[in-house]
């Protein structure tokens, strides 16, 4: 379309074009998600494929080569007593990722890294390209970026889009997921625009995802389903599928049960696997063992036999 | 593991799968509805066999086996009834206080709500409707319009300012199958409020709740007398109307049949309240928010399968994005499970009855001979029972009986529009006017939509809301009155002159 | 020799016009003693069904204009009947029912009624109107709309008192009336008619027809484009009129024809409400 005014600034004109979102009924539209009632067979299946979901992340200034080790060990082998999948990938700074890549060998779990000075973004663009080459000559098979929300707020869509396109050419033949920190975009709206802007100028099988887990909002069913959506409307109109991952605050099998849940019932069977969704989380994989034990055993499960989830009472 | 799957997709339009790849496990509701064999009237603050000795079987509409035996009322029966409501009005109700008439209502709110999961499961056992909606919306609601109306026992000043007002006395009330339990709540809790006694008869097909409430009356301790249930098909219904003790009338139901009642009452001096039929219009602007309105649009017509009089059973969608909206519209559809009322997954429970499963294959045949395209979900149905898939029309034009007439069921008449006098003219071409629903993120048009749509409810951005404070009742043959806020309990007081 | 004065030919009033019955019929009005006074407009169905016409187009400017206008409207038709208060007492007292007296009452009576309507237009809503505290994300407000054409049978005893007692509630909301004026005296309701051309109501929003409600009322209750009807009738005539009512679900008040219209209770903020319609918006908060 023609731009038949001047003052029509970018960020508007996307938002015309993408249309916008009614906040209330999309939490109600996401509450009827939560109502499913996964049992049985269902329910055993879900909580694997959810397993091999996970991008199961380590992101603390106190990470150590010794705790990557025992993250690529869990990753790889999540519970001994179970007949779980592997996880998709373990994602770590990207000081962590030789030592990951030490540690996982050639194994099929993938080594993703959060690269392009994560979590705020706020460093030059050459320092961040750097850092992205850098983490995939180290081994890291994914890369998650943040974009400049600043810019976005900004309205200077071509800015963030070109910089996506240079951390795409940076990446290479690894995948990139990159962040749109939805909890700094003010509104439904913006996180639909935010999706649009960088589908257009990311790849096939590329991720969008909800957040570093880093800010105090994280991903929410809300927010998720906004992009579900913005995915299904692209690859409709395009034929060009994009993967999709939440992260933060996803921290127990029945939340990842009713991401699901939205998936299968937004853009279905197609995007039921690891490749096209992943959950960005550090808890969840122990509430997921726990519950596949306990559907194993038959009995409820105490904390303690589970890595990392041995804390409290 | 393939990133992508066939190549050869890529020839052909981009679809999407929803599948079985991760199917649901049956979730059957466990909880036990308690029901009796056989049921009886409840005159008087007492379960009574009919005098007429005459029964009829309840039967579950998703397996057509009887669930219990319901009496059929006969004119001596009613005839008990109207004067223990007489009795109950003189001897009890208007004797009380409107604060203590308040408590019981209080009592039946809370005792409701105690047993809340026990009504869903026969709600839905005995209508056919998914157990999610009978267990989220009936039960809850039926107990928040006693709660509601409970406080305004003892405001009644407030309900017409500066008006001196009184009681009807006895009141007789008929409610339809669609929501049982909920529109008794929806009858009595205004009228006791008021402080009216009443005369209740449910749906022949969907008397169970009602029946069962008459516990709950006795677990309140309510006076004897003050709420009195009947049970029986349209011939009691008629005794009702016509019986002099009934000093109003208060129906929910078909159009035919509240003109019919008007008739009844004509030159009796009786006051009125009518609930009738609707064709409701919901209407899509291209400025919508398209997945949020793609929802409502499935809300409107799907919730209750479709049995539901402010339905949006006509689907107004701007020409500009007609295409992809019915492209959505129908992906949608591909996910809504239909099946049994008692499985938690249910989107969409079982027809209410074999006769309005007749009447919506008739009406669907209709519209294929009329010449409109019928689109209709490949959702498998289960072999026993009354189902029907959910169905939409494309190509409708507003002189097709689909659009013209009240199907009450999960079918779809799609219409398109220019413009927002266009949409406004084809919304109010029907003799109908209980609903309206508009989807646009333009704030002043919606304004604008709502002051010319005449209907009683006008949905913006959201559709079937309902809540004890907020009035529903139509315009033009949808009846007159309010039901739900104070205008609700204003039907059920006279002003003096 | 004395001047022949010219007598004026009473004329039914619709759609700003003055008119003939389409039949060409007319009924004499005589007084108590039997004498004629002057020949009035028979109107038929065929009228009504005119009225109705254009009370239906005329409704919507009507109810369009703001509040505020409506009020001033219709307390500039008061100091018009103010002015002309003398004449209409006349009107009243033609026939020798009442007294000039007793006529003058009933002219300050029904100008006091109509100012008391015009200071109602911008208030009614404000009292029966609301918004709704619903348990969810959504402003909720019901607001009330005119019905629309609405139908009146006048009682047949104080010509102009309870013609003004029964139309100015139902015009004060925007509705627009259809009335059949008192059939022993409508020489008022001629009067006011005259007044009403040259007030700012627009034409059409009130319609004075003059005639028997034997022969009308079939029209008046059955007519599907009349949303209301207030109608003076008892008897089997209300019955019959409620039953032709049920088939467009019209909203209809029937009401014996001794009213009192003198009483204080006469006129009521809910004789403003028989006619309105409640309309309920959902809308949700959100951002």
């Amino acid at each position: 379309m023609p731009m038949i005014t001047s003052n029509n600034s970018p960020l508007k004109r996307l938002l015309n074009d993408v249309g916008p979102v009614d906040q209330v009924a999309i939490e109600e539209r996401v509450a009827k998600f939560a109502t499913r009632s996964i049992k049985k067979a269902s329910k055993l299946q879900g909580l694997n494929l959810a397993v091999s979901m996970v991008d199961l992340t380590t992101l603390e200034g106190s990470d150590t080569p010794g705790k990557v080790a025992s993250l690529c060990q869990k990753a790889q082998h999540p519970d001994p007593e179970l007949t779980t999948p592997q996880v998709a990938a373990v994602c770590v700074y990207p000081f962590m990722v030789k030592h990951a890549r030490a540690c996982l060998g050639d194994s099929n779990v993938r080594i993703a890294s959060v690269a392009t000075g994560f979590p705020a973004g706020q460093v030059p663009l050459r320092t961040r390209i750097q850092e992205v080459k850098q983490a995939v000559k180290d081994g890291a098979d994914e890369i998650d970026m943040v974009i400049q929300r600043g810019l976005f707020l900004a309205g200077n869509i071509q800015a963030v889009q070109d910089e996506i396109s240079a951390v795409v050419e940076a990446c290479g033949d690894a995948r990139l997921k990159v962040i749109l920190e939805v909890s700094e975009l003010e509104s439904y709206d913006k996180i639909r625009a935010a999706s649009f802007l960088a589908m257009q100028v990311i790849r096939p099988g590329d991720f969008i995802k909800t957040s570093t887990g880093k800010t105090s909002g994280n991903a929410t069913l809300a927010n998720n389903q906004v992009m579900l959506e913005a995915i299904r409307d692209f690859y409709l109109s395009t034929g060009t599928s994009i993967s999709m991952k939440p992260a933060g605050g996803i921290k127990n099998s029945k939340q990842a049960l009713q991401y699901l849940v939205a998936v299968k019932e937004t853009l279905g069977d197609a995007w039921l696997i690891p490749e096209r969704y992943r959950f960005g989380a550090s808890s969840l994989l122990n509430d997921l063992l726990m519950q596949l034990r306990k559907q194993q055993e038959g009995v409820y499960q105490a904390p303690w036999k589970f890595s990392d989830a041995s804390s409290g009472y | 593991m393939p990133a992508k799957r066939k190549s050869s997709s890529r020839n052909s339009a981009p679809e999407l799968l929803f599948g079985d790849l991760w199917e649901f496990d049956p979730a059957p509701e466990s909880a036990a509805p308690n029901l009796k064999d056989t049921y009886s009237l409840f005159i008087g603050g007492k379960e009574v066999a009919p005098r007429s000795r005459n029964y009829f079987e309840s039967v579950n509409p998703a397996t057509e086996k009887a669930l219990t035996r319901i009496p059929a009322a006969g004119k001596a029966d009613i005839g008990a009834a109207f004067t223990a409501a007489e009795s109950g009005y003189q001897n009890y109700w208007s004797k009380l206080s409107g604060k203590e008439r308040g408590k019981y209502l209080y009592r039946i709110a809370r005792l409701l709500q105690d047993r809340s999961r026990e009504f869903a499961v026969a709600e839905s056992l005995d209508g056919g409707k998914p157990i999610k909606e009978s267990r989220d919306f009936d039960l809850p609601m039926a107990a928040a319009h006693f709660f509601y109306y409970a406080g305004w026992a003892d405001k009644l000043e407030y309900a017409l300012p500066g008006a001196s007002t009184t009681p009807y006395g006895v009141v007789g009330q008929i409610i339809p199958w669609n929501f049982p339990l909920l529109m008794l709540a929806w009858k009595i809790a205004p009228a006791l409020a008021a402080g009216n006694c009443v005369v209740i008869k449910p749906a022949e097909t969907t008397s169970i709740t009602a029946l069962k409430f008459a516990e709950i009356l006795q677990e309140a301790e309510l006076p004897p007398g003050v709420v009195n249930i009947v049970s029986g098909a349209g011939a009691t219904g008629q005794l009702i109307v016509d019986h002099p003790a009934a000093k109003k009338i208060a129906f929910t139901g078909s159009t035919a049949v509240g003109k019919a009642i008007m008739r009844s009452t004509a030159g009796t001096g009786k006051g009125l309240t009518l609930e009738l039929g609707g064709k409701a219009a919901n209407i899509v602007f291209d400025d919508a928010p398209i997945d949020q309105a793609v929802e409502g649009v499935v809300n409107g017509i799907f919730f209750n399968q479709g049995h539901v009089c402010c339905a949006g059973s006509r689907l107004l969608v701007q020409e500009s994005i007609a295409k992809a909206f019915v492209q959505k519209l129908k992906a949608r559809i591909a996910t809504l499970r239909v099946g049994d009322p008692l499985d938690k997954n249910t989107d969409i429970g079982a027809i209410n009855s074999k006769g309005q499963l007749d009447k919506i294959t008739e009406l669907v045949a209709s519209g294929v001979s009329e010449g409109a395209e019928l689109f209709q979900s490949k959702c498998s149905l289960p072999k026993q029972g009354y189902f029907f898939r959910p169905s939409l029309f494309q190509g409708v034009t507003q002189s097709h009986r689909i659009a013209r007439e009240e199907i009450f069921g999960p079918v779809l008449s799609i219409l398109t529009f220019r413009t927002v006098g266009e949409a406004i003219e084809k919304a109010n071409n029907t003799a109908y006017g209980l609903s309206a629903g508009v989807w646009t993120d333009k704030g002043s048009k919606i304004l604008k939509m709502s002051t010319a749509l005449k209907a009683g409810v006008v949905w913006a951005n959201t559709y079937n809301k309902f809540d004890p404070t907020s009035p529903f009742g139509g315009y033009k043959e949808s009846g007159f009155g309010r039901e739900g806020g104070k205008q609700g309990v204003a039907d059920y007081l006279k002003i003096n002159a | 020799m004395p001047r022949i004065s010219i007598t004026k030919t009473p004329k039914a009033y619709v759609g700003g016009k003055f008119i003939r019955s389409e039949s060409g019929r007319v009924f004499p009005l005589t007084n108590a003693n039997g004498e004629f006074i002057c020949n009035i407009p028979q109107c038929t169905r065929k009228d009504t069904r005119n009225a109705v016409e254009v009370a239906g187009k005329a409704g919507a400017g009507w109810a369009s204009k703001t509040a505020y206008n409506r009020g001033q409207i219709l307390y500039r038709l008061g100091e018009m009947m103010e002015a002309r208060s003398e004449e209409l007492a006349q009107s009243i007292a033609i026939t020798g029912e009442v007294s000039l007296s007793q006529a003058r009452a009933e002219v300050a009576l029904s100008i006091d009624r109509v100012v008391y309507y015009a200071g109602w237009t911008d208030k009614y809503e404000q009292v029966l109107g609301n918004t709704n505290p619903v348990a969810g994300p959504f402003f909720n407000f019901s607001v009330t709309e005119p019905v629309g054409v609405v139908s009146v049978f006048c009682s047949d005893h104080a010509p102009l008192l309870g013609l003004i007692s029964q139309v100015l509630p139902i015009i004060t909301s925007g509705n627009s009336v259809v009335v059949l004026a008192s059939s022993t005296n409508p020489y008022p309701a001629i009067l006011l008619g005259e007044m009403l051309a040259t007030s700012d109501l627009p034409g059409g929003v009130l319609n004075i027809l003059s005639g028997y409600k034997e022969e009308l009322l079939d029209t008046f209750a059955s007519h599907e484009h009349i949303r209301g009807s207030d109608l003076c009738v008892s008897g089997d005539l209300a019955k019959q009129a409620e039953v032709l009512a049920a088939e467009s679900v019209k909203r209809i008040h029937v009401r014996e024809s001794d009213v009192d219209w003198t009483k204080d209770t006469a006129q009521s903020l809910y004789a403003i409400r028989n006619f309105l319609e409640f309309k309920t918006t959902w809308h949700p908060i959100g951002a």
